[in-house]
This record gives structure tokens, sequence and C-alpha cells, in this order.
């Protein structure tokens, strides 16, 4: 990873029943996909783009506790009618991120458009880089 | 400052509990099923993208697609007697963004076209379409001769 780069988040297994264990999902009762997610920063904020198709804005729940980023959503759907051909369902969205301390926690925002969930983490001053002149003389 | 490189074992201990996932207990169970298909590339399987549902009532089909994050200007629905096409176009990252400061790339982009053949002929006129938080929902109606027809029985 290029020097200029921050990890700012690294995965934190788990489902919301056992958070931080292995995933138990299979036996559960409510079953959760994790969204398939974009991480990228620029100078100023990183961002967290996920699919969460079939949510809408009232259904993301977005968290941070501990510094750990928590995004769920609650995808509401039905087939009508007879079916002829299934292939999706969906279900409701988990996943976990640990953040570092160089995310602003108090100024995260998000949106959400077509099923695609955009979180925007603000990063701290003291994590945004510093232009240092050097003197010739 | 806590500038964290990238941490080998941790990424191949996700590794490990992914593969577990896949293999283990519940085998190739409905939990690993829809992850690995909506992370499906449709740059890659463009004629197998997106995901679609279809049902049927009496007069209409309805078919539901699963495309998250499509560019709306680009999504075109065309319908010629029986046969449906869906195209359009999953826009990647912007990109002025240096590789360097890209942490995780997982969501497909790319263009797609994807064409059904539905048992009976439509009335193209009369066709909805309906994108709303990433699903894609097409109603059509069904042409009125493909229409069931109810028969009384007579008893003599």
């Amino acid at each position: 990873m290029a020097e200029q780069t921050a990890v700012l988040t690294t995965e934190k297994a788990g489902s919301p029943d056992k958070p931080g264990e292995k995933s138990l999902a299979t036996r559960d009762e409510a079953i959760y996909i994790a969204p398939p997610v974009d991480i990228f920063e620029n100078e100023d904020s990183l961002i967290v783009v996920a699919d969460l198709p079939g949510v809408d804005k009232d259904g993301v729940d977005i968290r941070v506790e501990d510094d750990i980023l928590t995004i769920k959503g609650n995808a509401k759907y039905t087939q009508q009618a007879t079916v002829l051909r299934q292939e999706f369902t969906l279900q409701n969205y988990y996943r976990q991120f640990q953040l570092s301390d160089e995310v602003d926690q108090s100024k995260i925002s998000a949106e959400s458009k077509n099923g695609v969930l955009t979180i925007t983490l603000p990063k701290a001053e003291k994590s945004k880089p510093k232009q240092i002149k050097v003197k010739v003389g | 400052m806590s500038l964290m490189s990238f941490d080998i074992l941790e990424e191949m201990g996700r590794m490990r509990r992914e593969i577990d996932r896949i293999l283990g207990e519940g085998g190739l169970s409905s939990w690993t099923f829809p992850f690995s298909r909506i992370s499906f590339l449709p740059g890659r399987a463009s004629r197998a993208y997106p995901l679609i549902n279809i049902s049927e009532d009496n007069n209409k089909f309805y078919v539901d697609a699963l495309a998250p994050g499509l560019d709306p200007e680009t999504l075109n629905v065309s319908v010629t007697g029986d046969q449906l096409v869906i195209s359009g176009e999953k826009r990647p990252l912007p990109k002025n963004i240096k590789s360097e400061y890209i942490h995780r790339s997982e969501r497909a982009a790319g263009q797609f076209t994807r064409s059904l053949s539905l048992s009976a002929g439509v009335e193209s006129d009369h066709v909805q379409a309906n994108y709303t938080d990433g699903v894609l929902k097409i109603v059509l109606p069904k042409v009125e001769a493909a229409e069931p027809k109810q028969i009384t029985v007579k008893v003599s």
C-alpha cells in the first residue's frame, strides 16, 4: 500500500447478534447480506459507498460507536402474484468497519440514492496532509 | 499518529472466514448465495446481469431487476412482441481518484444488456417501468389473446 494511504478502516467480522464473532448467520432466523462496498479517500474525507438495493432512506441505519462504523439496511421487497422465475431475494444488510481516530466522528454524513448509500467521513484536522515549504538558501 | 500499515494477517483471516462461510456449515446456503450474485460483475458477465425475478397474474407480467446505482439516463427498457430487453450502465468510481487512495473496490461497474422471452406477447404501448431504490420494476400487460378465458362447464 502506498505511503500516502492511511488505513482508516478494517473490517469487523460478525453479525448483529454476535458482534465480532464468527458469523452464525446461517442458523439465525434473520439472515443478513454483507453489501459490497467501495472505500476511497480524498484529501478531506474517507468515503464509503455501499450497494443496498431495495432499501429506502428510512430503512438505513448507520451508527458509529467505539470507532466501529455499522451499516444496517432493511430491504422491503416481495414478489407479486405467481412466481415464474426467481434469481434473487432481498434480506437485510449488515456490515461493520473499524475506524481509526483519524476520522472526525461528529461530522459524518450519509446520502442514499438509487439503492446506493454514500457515507462521507471527514478526516480529523490532525490527519490532513500538511504542505511543507522547502526553503532554498 | 497511528498510521497502521496493511495488515496481512487481518486480510488472510478475513479471506479464511469468507471461504469458511462459503464451504462451511450452510454449504452453498441462501446466506452466501445473494452476496456472491449481487457483486457479480456486469462488465464481465453482462448477459447475466442484472438478476431478474419474473411473476405473472392473469393479465400482466411483473419483471423486477436488481440493479443498484445505475445511471438512470442510460437505463433503457424496450419491448418487441414477447421480447424484453434491459440495458444500462453502472458507473465506476470517479476517475480522478488516485489508485493509492482506494481501499476497497468491491462494487461492480460496467455496461450490460439482458434480454428475456416472456411466455406471451405484451402490449408494448402500456408497459410501465419504475426504478426505485436500486430495483427496476417493469409491469407488462399481456396481449388480450393471451389472457386466460374462463370456460363454463355445462352439466347435462
